[in-house]
């Protein structure tokens, strides 16, 4: 006797992976030049934060004060940010 | 609730993960994270195949923190309908309490060329679906193949000597549609994006957002100067960022004084062939001149 092929839901659940990313690519290892923020001078006014691809900048509060981070884990070195940065804080220094 | 400013969309989590496999500047990413941050946690991002779909989920892993649903390339519009249905089917059994928003982020192939058939009828059946079409004006991940909406005098690896045809009108088609919302996006404006992607996503659908995405390979230009040509291109007049709604067509940019177009295009490698050649230039000049005069631009700076 030909065995009955199972109803829509008597099947298994298909692949769902919570793996993300940022936990096994480290894209930092593509970047000739890396983006250096002079923090002296910058106005935290967020614009590489939002214009960043990857996104690998954020903002770091400590108290009281905040701070614009860049992770070089991730970073890809594309100078979107140093050519977007209104103030021009940020530089690409070859690494 | 609209941005006012930068800092309210940038304290907007992150639902789009770094470490994707995607080319260092591209603005496919840019595009993916804000309107992720812009729509939130509850939604649920359908592609079809293209850069999007290829690098940012690469077996075992996944850049989207939202779920997330990869279909073939023609049927994205047709895959998020059915969603939505069974969504609405769930509510009304009620087995589950919350909606959630369905976002389909296509390519240009997938949506003007491939998906425009599921797209057409989603649009038709005024499904509530939010459409966002990136596009990059080629086949970018199959190796720079002309696609419709490929503009004038554009190098692909298929058009050599450059595209010979005007761009494909998608922003006419969706209109045409009679849809709820439709707009023009681009990220170097990404305030008046971000409010676009939010008012498409709370008016329900259907809804289709046209945005401009800068391509490095593909585009032939430095990496860094992705927003800078997002810019130009709008300033040029080559992409009026406006929306339609209730009927009515309505520019969101103004562009008082334009650029002529050849600023917009020295920049890319895709036009070099024709950049020595003054009646290329003329001719997609002219095309600018028609949009503007279409939409209400500006004149030309001299």
């Amino acid at each position: 006797m030909k065995k009955e092929l199972p109803y829509w839901d008597e099947m298994e659940q298909g692949f769902v992976t919570r793996t993300l990313t940022e936990m096994i690519n480290k894209t930092g290892t593509w970047r000739t030049f890396k983006p250096v923020i002079d923090h002296s001078r910058c106005t935290k006014c967020r614009w590489c934060i939002i214009y960043c691809p990857e996104p690998c900048i954020h903002m770091e509060a400590s108290n009281s004060d905040e701070k614009v981070i860049i992770d070089y884990d991730f970073c890809k070195g594309c100078g979107i940010c140093a050519e977007e940065c209104p103030v021009k804080v940020i530089d690409m220094v070859e690494e | 609730m609209p941005f006012k400013s930068i800092k309210s969309l940038e304290e907007r989590p992150d639902f789009f993960s770094p470490g994707h496999g995607l080319c260092p500047g591209c603005g496919a990413a840019q595009i993916a994270r804000i309107v992720t941050k812009v729509a939130g946690k509850d939604t649920i991002i359908v592609t079809p195949t293209g850069c999007l779909e290829v690098s940012t989920t690469t077996y075992p892993a996944t850049s989207w923190k939202v779920p997330y649903l990869h279909v073939a390339f023609e049927n994205a519009a047709a895959a998020a309908s059915g969603i939505k249905v069974a969504y609405d089917a769930l509510i009304r059994k009620k087995k589950i309490s919350k909606d959630a928003n369905l976002v389909v982020l296509g390519g240009d192939g997938g949506t003007a060329d491939i998906g425009l058939q599921s797209l057409s009828g989603a649009l038709e059946r005024g499904e509530r679906i939010t459409y966002i079409c990136y596009d990059n004006e080629a086949y970018m991940n199959t190796g720079i193949q002309r696609s419709g909406a490929t503009p004038y005098g554009a190098w692909t690896t298929t058009s050599p000597a450059g595209q010979k045809t005007l761009k494909k009108d998608l922003m006419g088609m969706a209109m045409a549609h009679r849809v709820k919302y439709a707009a023009t996006a681009s990220i170097a404006y990404v305030r008046d994006a971000a409010n676009k992607v939010e008012k498409a996503i709370s008016l329900g659908g259907p809804s289709f957002i046209h945005w401009i995405q800068p391509c490095t390979v593909g585009w032939r230009y430095d990496p860094k100067l992705t927003v800078k040509i997002s810019k130009l291109a709008v300033k040029t007049g080559l992409w009026p960022l406006y929306e339609y709604y209730e009927g009515v067509t309505k520019l969101t940019v103004e562009v008082p004084k334009r650029l002529p177009v050849s600023e917009y295009l020295k920049l890319q490698g895709r036009f070099r062939q024709i950049m020595n050649k003054p009646e290329e230039l003329a001719k997609i000049q002219s095309y600018a001149d028609g949009l503007a005069g279409k939409f209400g631009l500006g004149p030309v700076a001299q």
